[in-house]
């Protein structure tokens, strides 16, 4: 198909590890068929080549943290027809929302030689925090099948097939026996959004939430199994306090085990 | 040797077993039957007597399951565990068809896939009673489930009656169990005394008469019978649940408002976990996938809950937005509309939903508190048998 005629699709970065857009370079076979049916137009971590805006597209990774990409969202959003976020950092603020919990001049002070030349927020905020966003892909990092449905979907113009369901049903369709269950492993699972497959029960680890809260969670009862386990208050506040810790239930429930 | 009746009862002593195994491969039959994953017991193809759990057993509470082992080297010395046999009936992913995109249209693709047969081993009578009711759900209507009738259709079922009832068990409640009454192939009860290992075996069916052709048996003497019956009975006697079935269904249906099922969804996480290891809970959702191209489509069925907000998505929204309402749903579901829809209750006492509930819930006492101060329903008249 002529580029001319293919949707424009732009790759943004904010504050973030990169980890998304791999996933989108780890398409690999997928790729070039991406690449036949849309115009990358802009993706720096790809290629230097621009094609100017407005865009199709845009996939946005990473959180909000300093003053000027609070500003460079609201063009992006502008020049872009459909925007979806991809990721913990743009969908929950990222693992750097930690910061918000702290003072962050405290932080600077201590790490930077000159700190007075650090321009950032005290916080760490997703993206539809600021501008509106037409689809959330969660995960850290996103899954590269999800990634593909939800392209596929764009191109095809239907509705992605991503639930927001628990990762439980997840497991239970692979047939992992419950790892909370059997062998008393801390497991957010129960509270988490699935998506990934369920990778780390599948390896006798509980869930670490990489994707973040579920539909309707219900994270404090939980919690009283988990210090029915033996689990401390500490302990909770750091088992909500991952990749999507600024999530409001997650936030809420961290800061309930906090005081 | 010569064709047994059905109805007739032999002893397999243990060394003789595994012909059993034997005898259903030599006839095709997938055998899939009990083995250690994990941590836990789970339902595999299994090729001998020696992946089973020997020697293994397990304690089961609310939200708690553990492995223990056992000294007398039983091959059924266990209950049920996180997974059913609908795993196998049902599949929790299943292809339906496929697509290809046609100048005119497009074109259905053929499926080449061909069934398994499939020889379940240790089907415990809770189970049983529990694939009696999918047969009921997916074939005794009108309109078959194809996915379920052909996997169903040659099913081999070696039954296990239970010589020992865990503590999340209440088959005895639900008249399930823990004899195995119907609906098998060949059933076994294993008894170990002393040196004595040997099982008990029932002939349900022809075909069981014909698998047990190749397979060392003796006669079953009075006292081998009695042993069986008395553990049999011993199981009855020791549930470590028990749930009051008397007026169930229209307890529930009067108590559409009461406080404990605001207390219940303060606990629930609507995970979905207890709908996706019972046995009887049937539900799917259905997703069309596309290929990049958008020149090959597939349509997938998928296990579905409804603990989830998808399943009662319609038009603008989810009906059972809140939790409360979608434990109601799936209780007054499975415990008493079911009678109305298929005749039975949808519980069989397995008491997987307690056990894999990771806050454990336990619905044998979310009824009881309900029957405690709710309102009771008075006549006794038309009340369907569990």
């Amino acid at each position: 198909m002529d580029n001319n005629q293919k949707p424009k699709l732009a790759v943004w970065k904010f504050a973030s590890c990169d980890g998304c857009q791999l996933t989108l370079l780890n398409c690999e076979d997928e790729l070039l068929a991406i690449a036949d049916k849309i115009q990358i137009a802009y993706f720096p971590e790809a290629t230097r080549a621009v094609v100017e805006g407005p865009y199709d597209l845009s996939l946005v990774e990473g959180s909000i943290t300093t003053p000027e990409d609070k500003e460079r969202i609201q063009k992006i959003r502008e020049e872009s027809n459909f925007l979806i976020t991809i990721g913990a950092c743009a969908t929950s603020g990222g693992i750097q929302a930690l910061r918000n919990f702290k003072d962050v001049k405290e932080f600077t002070s201590i790490v930077y030689a000159s700190p007075e030349y650090i321009s950032t927020l005290d916080t760490s905020t997703p993206i539809a925090d600021h501008v509106e966003v037409d689809f959330e892909l969660r995960g850290c990092p996103i899954s590269k099948a999800q990634l593909l449905e939800v392209v596929n979907a764009f191109l095809f113009n239907r509705r992605p097939n991503i639930p927001s369901y628990s990762v439980c049903i997840e497991c239970k369709r692979r047939g992992t026996p419950c790892v909370m269950v059997s062998q008393g492993e801390p497991c957010l699972g129960p509270v988490t959004q699935a998506g990934c497959g369920a990778i780390c029960p599948f390896y006798n680890r509980g869930c670490y939430s990489c994707f973040g809260p579920k539909e309707t969670p219900n994270e404090r009862s939980l919690s009283r199994q988990f210090v029915k386990m033996g689990y401390t208050n500490e302990d909770l506040v750091r088992a909500y306090r991952m990749f999507n810790a600024q999530s409001d239930s997650f936030r809420k429930e961290s800061e309930y085990y906090e005081e | 040797m010569a064709r047994l009746d059905v109805g007739s009862q032999v002893i397999i002593q243990r060394e003789h077993f595994g012909e059993l195994l034997e005898a259903l491969q030599k006839k095709s039959y997938k055998t899939i039957g009990p083995t250690l994953r994990e941590k836990a017991i789970v339902y595999e193809e299994i090729e001998s007597v020696n992946q089973l759990p020997v020697g293994w057993t397990e304690k089961q509470e609310k939200g708690k399951y553990r492995l223990v082992e056992r000294s007398d080297g039983a091959l059924f010395g266990y209950n049920v565990g996180p997974q059913s046999w609908k795993s196998y009936l049902s599949p929790p992913e299943v292809k339906l068809w496929s697509a290809r995109k046609t100048e005119n249209g497009f074109e259905v693709e053929e499926k080449s896939d061909e069934m398994p047969q499939y020889a379940f081993i240790g089907v415990r009578p809770c189970d049983l009673s529990a694939i009696n009711i999918l047969d009921r759900v997916f074939l005794d209507d009108e309109y078959q489930d194809n996915v379920y009738g052909e996997r169903r259709k040659g099913l081999f079922i070696v039954a296990v009656n239970c010589t020992e009832a865990g503590n999340t068990c209440f088959c005895s409640s639900m008249g399930t169990g823990p004899r195995s009454r119907e609906g098998y192939d060949l059933a076994i009860t294993e008894i170990i005394d002393g040196v004595d290992h040997f099982f008990v075996t029932d002939v349900g069916t022809e075909n069981g008469a014909a698998v047990l052709e190749e397979v060392t048996w003796e006669k079953a003497g009075d006292s081998a019978v009695e042993a069986a019956e008395e553990r049999i009975n011993e199981a009855a006697d020791s549930m470590g649940r028990d749930l009051d079935t008397d007026r169930l269904r229209d307890l529930l249906f009067n108590n559409f408002e009461h406080p404990q099922w605001h207390d219940v969804a303060e606990r629930c996480l609507s995970c979905a976990n207890c709908t996706m290891v019972c046995p009887t809970c049937f539900c799917h959702t259905v997703e069309e996938v596309t290929d990049l191209e958008g020149d090959h489509a597939e349509r997938w069925r998928i296990w579905d809950s409804c603990f989830t907000l998808g399943y009662s998505y319609i038009h603008g929204g989810s009906v059972r937005k809140s939790t409360l309402s979608r434990y109601r749903q799936w209780m007054t579901h499975k415990l008493a509309s079911w009678h109305d829809q298929f005749g039975t209750s949808g519980c069989v006492g397995c008491g997987r939903c307690i056990t894999w509930c990771p806050v454990g819930i336990d619905i044998t006492e979310e009824t009881a508190a309900i029957r405690k101060s709710g309102k009771v329903p008075e006549e006794k008249v038309d009340q369907p048998q569990p």
